[in-house]
């Protein structure tokens, strides 16, 4: 659906015409179906690639195609839709005129245009502010109204910048359940984002992109799979004198709530010796839980490289 | 289709915007004016209301097509909504020209309303109709396009404050081509010669608009005039707009 080859930007900027680099040659494919999350800090040039592949910023180096053709063969765009970050509309157009608009510029038929702009103005939950000017929306029904005009055309391919920043918890999740119904419907998704806990539940495959650089592709799972444990959590009960001072010079860190100890081993060697003392003393485990890196200490670590 | 969608998002845009009315209430007001003047005239009074009312539409319709026509591409990328626009399948030069022909629009409503409004005063107090005037209508109307299309070309490569100065500045220009002509021929010959005919060609000729004064005093105006004006504002649009389109294109959305 999407496929960019060594993409690159440059851009200048300032009085002096300062060159920066925003991507530096970026390749990758995103394939039909798929829930592709692009993730990198602020700056890593996630933006521009997007823009890129909708025309609003024409390349310095490479290609990219949407669905098989150049990006710039305009007519791609009819299978396509597109969330801006922090989208802007205009402000003096209700719900309804704003999403007739967009299915005009699709070339959409008056019946088909209201159909479709009802279904998804029900979709977002905006039914009721349809007769509103958008100039009254909160930032998260700009956010939903945005996401209803992206899918104004049905597309095949839905390309959101940043859908979920500046959200509460309730609008991300409704974003977040709008793009697991999308993906329910056979739609692929590529979306930039840098709220790390969303992508690991909703995206197939995930990129980071730092300083215009793609540092890794692939699923969650593939990314996390060569990370180790970093940690044991273990609590227990009914450890007490020299043991419990043995397993607590043998711990990174405890906790003592009423009767039951929290303790952190550093390796998962030192955690079993633990958990033989415990057994050893007569004490019971209530929980031991190891903790794996997360797709942010990768992301950290990313960032970090080379930094 | 497509041009059509803008142009009458555009028209939309600029109707729902205070500072349009506020442009159309003091337009209005010099209409007004212009009936207490002519009372303090010792000619005829009807020459008076003509005159200041055809000027006033004039100098208005100029300000609404410079300080809006530079809003209209300078606001979308601004407040970004252009990213919408341009992520969905239509052509930068169908967004162009539908936001040009939804000013015209706009332009086309203004100087209806004015000339309804100049036509009731004049008719109130004198009892006369100058129809001759709707000529003088007419080219001022021409003259508007060609004042919009330019704002519309400096707004795709500037700021708007910077567009609004150029575009005031080609409108005062433009109506002293004349000098510029008269200036080349004292110069002789040579270099500055032939850039001050470069320039006198350049440059829209918006004197060839002006035939307020001829109809105000009831001089004809011949037919042929009315026609070369005509096709000149209608020719130089399209060439300005084609330019803004080819600078248009090339334009980062940053």
């Amino acid at each position: 659906m999407i496929r960019t080859e060594g993409l690159k930007m440059e851009f200048r900027v300032g009085f002096f015409r300062k060159r920066v680099v925003a991507l530096k040659g970026l390749t990758m494919e995103v394939g039909k179906g798929e829930v592709f999350g692009f993730l990198g800090p602020n700056g890593a040039g996630k933006t521009t690639t997007l823009k890129i592949l909708m025309g609003l910023v024409h390349p310095t180096g490479g290609a990219a195609w949407l669905m098989g053709r150049p990006i710039s063969d305009s007519s791609v765009k009819r299978n396509v839709g597109f969330l801006p970050e922090q989208p802007y509309f205009y402000d003096y157009l209700t719900a309804s005129e704003f999403m007739d608009l967009s299915g005009r510029l699709f070339g959409m038929r008056k019946r088909e245009r209201e159909a479709r702009a009802g279904e998804l103005l029900d979709m977002v939950g905006l039914s009721g502010a349809k007769n509103l000017q958008l100039r009254k929306f909160s930032k998260g029904m700009q956010q939903r109204i945005g996401i209803a005009q992206a899918l104004i055309n049905d597309p095949e391919l839905v390309v959101l910048d940043e859908p979920m920043s500046g959200l509460d918890p309730v609008g991300r999740k409704q974003v977040r359940d709008i793009i697991l119904g999308l993906k329910d419907n056979g739609k692929t998704i590529f979306f930039s984002t840098h709220i790390l806990p969303d992508v690991e539940v909703i995206c197939d495959r995930v990129g980071i992109l730092v300083r215009g650089e793609l540092r890794a592709m692939g699923t969650v799972d593939e990314l996390l799979s060569g990370t180790r444990v970093k940690s044991v959590e273990m609590t227990f009960t009914g450890v007490s004198g020299e043991s419990l001072s043995r397993l607590e010079r043998m711990a990174s860190g405890t906790v003592t709530r009423g009767s039951e100890t929290t303790a952190t081993f550093g390796d998962p060697e030192a955690a079993s010796m633990a958990k033989r003392l415990v057994f050893e003393s007569g004490g019971e485990i209530i929980s031991l839980i190891p903790h794996k890196s997360s797709l942010e200490d990768l992301f950290m670590e990313e960032v970090e490289k080379r930094k | 289709m497509k041009v059509y969608a803008i142009a009458i998002n555009t028209f939309k845009e600029v109707i729902r915007d205070k500072i349009f009315y506020s442009l159309v209430f003091f337009a209005l007001l010099l209409l007004g004016a212009s009936v207490l003047l002519s009372t303090l005239t010792l000619g005829e009074r009807s020459k008076i209301i003509e005159d200041l009312s055809l000027s006033g539409i004039e100098i208005f319709g100029v300000i609404i097509a410079i300080f809006v026509g530079i809003g209209l591409v300078g606001k979308e990328l601004e407040k970004k909504t252009i990213y919408i626009i341009i992520s969905k399948p239509i052509k930068r030069w169908q967004f162009l020209l539908g936001k040009y022909l939804g000013l015209s629009l706009v332009l086309l409503s203004y100087i209806s309303v004015m000339t309804v409004c100049y036509m009731f005063f004049l008719y109130a107090y004198t009892y006369k109709l100058p129809w001759q005037t709707l000529l003088a209508v007419l080219l001022i109307y021409i003259e508007l396009l060609t004042v919009t299309a330019s704002a519309i070309l400096f707004s795709t490569f500037s700021t708007p404050t910077l567009s609004a100065s150029y575009a005031l500045a080609l409108y005062v220009i433009g109506h002293m081509t004349g000098d510029l002509r008269r200036l080349a021929e004292k110069t002789g010959e040579g270099g500055v010669k032939a850039v001050l005919n470069f320039v006198y060609y350049f440059l829209p000729n918006l004197e060839d608009f002006d035939i307020k004064a001829k109809t105000v005093h009831a001089i004809p105006v011949p037919a042929d005039y009315l026609l070369m004006s005509v096709s000149y504002g209608l020719m130089y649009v399209t060439a300005i707009l084609a330019l803004s389109v080819l600078i248009f294109q090339r334009r980062n959305f940053k």
